[in-house]
């Protein structure tokens, strides 16, 4: 007698956000999104629920609407990596991924402080690589806007190799190797300060969505994020991701998928539609409708009632840029308007109830009672459409609570959620192989070479 | 006699001060790099009652393996949760780093504390240290500006949030008054830096400042290695509110005396004579001495030769001793790094209310 082969399962990370509409933080249950308890009681759930990851975003300068501070959403973040540390000495298998800045990071400097990360977390550590060029950030940072759009790409992952060459400069008898790098932009010369930990490398994540991003990931990231968290759609950025990682050499399930979603769950269906609407009419206040519009036509919007009809103004296009992305945006723009329009005349929707409408996470997240949504994952599991999904609580810091108490049980009842952490480190969980520079015998490969594109 | 709290601060670097520690504990490189060493250090210095716990740094590669170090910040920030009462004082280096990633790891290391983070800012313009960060080296006396721009850029970033920002009010749906969030428009020689903070303002408003009283950067605490008068009062002068004592220690241990551990671990490698003073010998000299100090400078950081050896006698027999004698107190459980130093409230330099004396 042998078992039935094992079903296949998928993870579940969590994204404390710390910006953005989709945290409610009207609500009496909605705590500190600033002080340590929050995160505690959400990493100590997520841990119990057998989480993958607990992932932190970073955004280097605050947001700002029509030229000066966005006021409405939850705002203010921790230093993604330094809050990490202190959630590493309170939990002992969770993944720590920090999503830091390939623009606005000093690449040694940024390669050293990761494998802090990893080395005090006992192999935890993961970088989330973003990359931004504009010059507003820049603003904060030394090197003010130096990076040109185009560029962003090149130079994430010119950073990239950088801090992977860091990572591999101790050789085996523990002797720092040198580490010597021209980047477009400025030349780096170091030696590495430290050995590598359990997992060798942190875990690289990537979450861009244009084909340069997925193309990007293909050859650089481990995991890659995504928007594309329902199953057609989620199935079909599959295919076109595992493609990708084809192409650039590498096994197609070397990278794995994990978008973003949330989950509005109750005991029943009804229950559940119920709450995610009361969900989104938390997440898009009136103030936050109008602001949501005033986004796209790019003007004050304040005399208008966000229960009444859409503006009859045109919005205002920047017609002045002289570059064929200016042009593009501004149709793109008059597009946009125009569409919302139309839907606004033919369902009879008023501001607030377009924007909930278009921009809601309902339209985009995942509703229903334990019960049937156990049996939707189920099917992602099974037709192997993602590898895990990365949950947005829309409350702080409660909002995990539903899912571990009631959801990942029905997973595991079905064999689609692990019952147990799969090994001690991030890499282990994840089930990945060997970082991509420490592939067939000799690690050095990014040390000397100026790329790895294919390995 | 001042009233105010005489600091005992102690150093949990590595093996410990002496070069050799790592011949008198048998610990792996890879086994002082792991969180699990933070965490028995920084608890036995909280057990022993010491008022700080300093995590040294520095961004140059170890000549030896055994000289590794993990991100002291990070480290700062790891004890944060496993702690209630010490506080925790990363060495940060501060000429070439970017001084906005360091004013939001510090504020962030103090809001996972509860309050209890300081900063020893790092002032060496060592080229290579430029280098690994594709900068232009700097000499001395431009390194010192720029560290202090760069204290002066994260004070600002500290207050630029006031510390109702986060007003959550449902009348007009704003989580954050603007008006209470300031931009920082810092414009120096070598950089600017235009905020606001990223991060509120920090439990303790202002972290406490120490450097080095030599190195040219202000500082609400200045280190020296000399309790002379001179010294003191010069450090004083250039307007440090308090002063620390630098101070090497090996105390008489297991059967051996405080000179022959060293004596023992000099045949490895010599302890080399440094700017600090340095005790050796037994747990009642050291708390003579140190009872000596007071009224001479506002507290001492010891340097133990070896942590796991004098780590255990200073919480053996010298800090209670202190205690029973009157020269010390324990730092309270919840009380902020400032208060356990004596230092004043912050005031934010941003606040929008009239401020009451």
């Amino acid at each position: 007698m042998t078992d039935p082969m094992p079903r296949n399962q998928i993870q579940f990370g969590v994204f404390f956000q710390g910006v953005n509409f989709s945290t409610i933080w009207t609500e009496p249950e909605s705590g500190s999104q600033t002080d340590f308890e929050s995160f505690r009681r959400i990493i100590q759930t997520a841990e119990r629920g057998l989480f993958t990851a607990f992932f932190l975003g970073e955004g280097l300068r605050l947001r700002e609407h029509l030229g000066r501070l966005h006021e409405l959403d939850v705002v203010g973040r921790p230093d993604a990596q330094t809050q990490l540390a202190a959630l590493a000495a309170i939990t002992t298998r969770i993944g720590l991924v920090a999503t830091q800045n390939a623009t606005y990071n000093d690449p040694v400097d940024l390669a050293h402080r990761l494998q802090s990360l990893d080395l005090l977390s006992d192999g935890r550590a993961a970088w989330n690589v973003v990359t931004t060029d504009n010059a507003w950030t820049g603003a904060n940072f030394r090197r003010g806007g130096y990076l040109d759009h185009a560029d962003r790409y090149t130079h994430a992952e010119d950073v990239v190799n950088t801090v992977r060459a860091v990572w591999d400069s101790w050789d085996d008898d523990d002797t720092p190797g040198l580490v010597a790098r021209e980047l477009k932009h400025y030349d780096v010369r170091t030696f590495g300060r430290l050995p590598r930990s359990p997992q060798e490398h942190p875990v690289l994540f990537q979450a861009g969505d244009s084909s340069e991003g997925r193309d990007f990931a293909a050859r650089n990231a481990d995991v890659i994020f995504s928007a594309h968290g329902q199953f057609e759609d989620a199935k079909v950025f599959a295919a076109d991701i595992r493609r990708r990682t084809a192409l650039a050499g590498r096994p197609e399930d070397d990278l794995k998928i994990f978008p973003g979603q949330q989950f509005v769950l109750a005991e029943t269906d009804a229950e559940a539609q119920e709450k995610a609407r009361w969900v989104v009419e938390r997440q898009i206040t009136p103030a936050t409708a109008l602001a949501f519009l005033e986004n796209v036509w790019g003007t004050s919007l304040q005399n208008y009632d966000p229960d009444g009809p859409l503006p009859d103004i045109d919005p205002v296009v920047d017609v002045t840029g002289e570059t064929r992305g200016a042009g593009f945006r501004a149709q793109k723009t008059r597009e946009t308007v125009a569409a919302w329009r139309a839907r606004a005349e033919a369902e009879d929707l008023s501001i607030r109830e377009l924007v909930i409408a278009v921009g809601g996470r309902s339209q985009g997240g995942i509703v229903g009672s334990y019960r049937s949504v156990a049996e939707l994952l189920a099917r992602f599991a099974d037709e192997r459409v993602v590898d895990g999904f990365n949950v947005s609580p829309y409350l702080v810091p409660s909002g995990l609570d539903d899912i571990v108490n009631h959801l990942v049980p029905e997973l595991q009842e079905r064999g689609v959620y692990p019952s147990e952490y799969r090994g001690d480190t991030l890499r282990e969980h994840l089930g990945l192989r060997a970082p991509l520079s420490r592939r067939g015998g000799r690690a050095d490969a990014a040390r000397t070479a100026p790329s790895f594109d294919l390995v | 006699m001042t009233s105010r709290p005489f600091a005992l601060v102690v150093e949990l670097d590595g093996h410990g001060a002496h070069p050799a520690a790592w011949h008198a504990d048998g610990r792996t490189t890879r086994g002082l790099l792991r969180g699990a060493r933070v965490a028995e250090t920084v608890r036995a210095a909280e057990r022993a009652g010491f008022t700080a716990a300093t995590f040294e740094d520095a961004p140059l590669a170890p000549g030896l393996s055994h000289g590794a170090r993990v991100d002291a910040v990070q480290r700062a920030a790891f004890a944060a949760p496993l702690t209630s009462a010490i506080g925790l004082i990363p060495v940060t280096h501060a000429v070439y780093a970017e001084p906005f990633h360091l004013a939001t790891q510090l504020a962030t290391a103090d809001f996972a504390s509860s309050g209890r983070a300081g900063w020893i800012v790092g002032v060496d313009p060592d080229a290579r240290i430029a280098a690994s960060s594709g900068r232009e080296p700097v000499d001395a006396a431009q390194a010192a500006a720029d560290a202090s721009a760069t204290v002066e850029v994260a004070r600002r970033l500290w207050d630029s949030w006031e510390d109702d920002a986060a007003i959550r009010d449902t009348a007009s749906w704003r989580y954050l008054d603007r008006e209470r969030v300031h931009y920082i428009d810092f414009e120096g020689e070598s950089f600017s830096v235009k905020g606001p903070s990223i991060i509120p303002r920090p439990p303790q408003g202002q972290l406490p400042i120490i450097a080095d009283a030599s190195a040219g950067v202000p500082a609400d605490v200045a280190l020296v290695a000399s309790s002379a008068n001179a010294t003191v009062s010069a450090a004083r002068a250039a307007g440090a509110g308090l002063v620390w004592l630098e101070l090497e220690v090996a105390l008489d241990h297991a059967g051996l005396t405080g000179a022959e551990r060293v004596a023992r671990l000099d045949a490895h490698e010599p302890w080399a004579v440094g700017p600090f003073g340095r005790y050796l010998g037994d747990a009642a000299g050291l708390v003579e001495l140190l009872t000596g100090l007071l009224g001479q400078v506002d507290g001492v950081r010891l340097r133990p030769a070896v942590l796991d050896e004098d780590l255990d006698e200073l919480g053996r027999a010298v800090l209670p001793a202190l205690r029973r004698a009157g020269a010390h107190t324990p730092p309270a459980v919840g009380a902020t790094l400032r208060e356990s130093l004596g230092l004043p409230a912050s005031v934010n330099r941003y606040s929008t209310k009239a401020v009451t004396a």
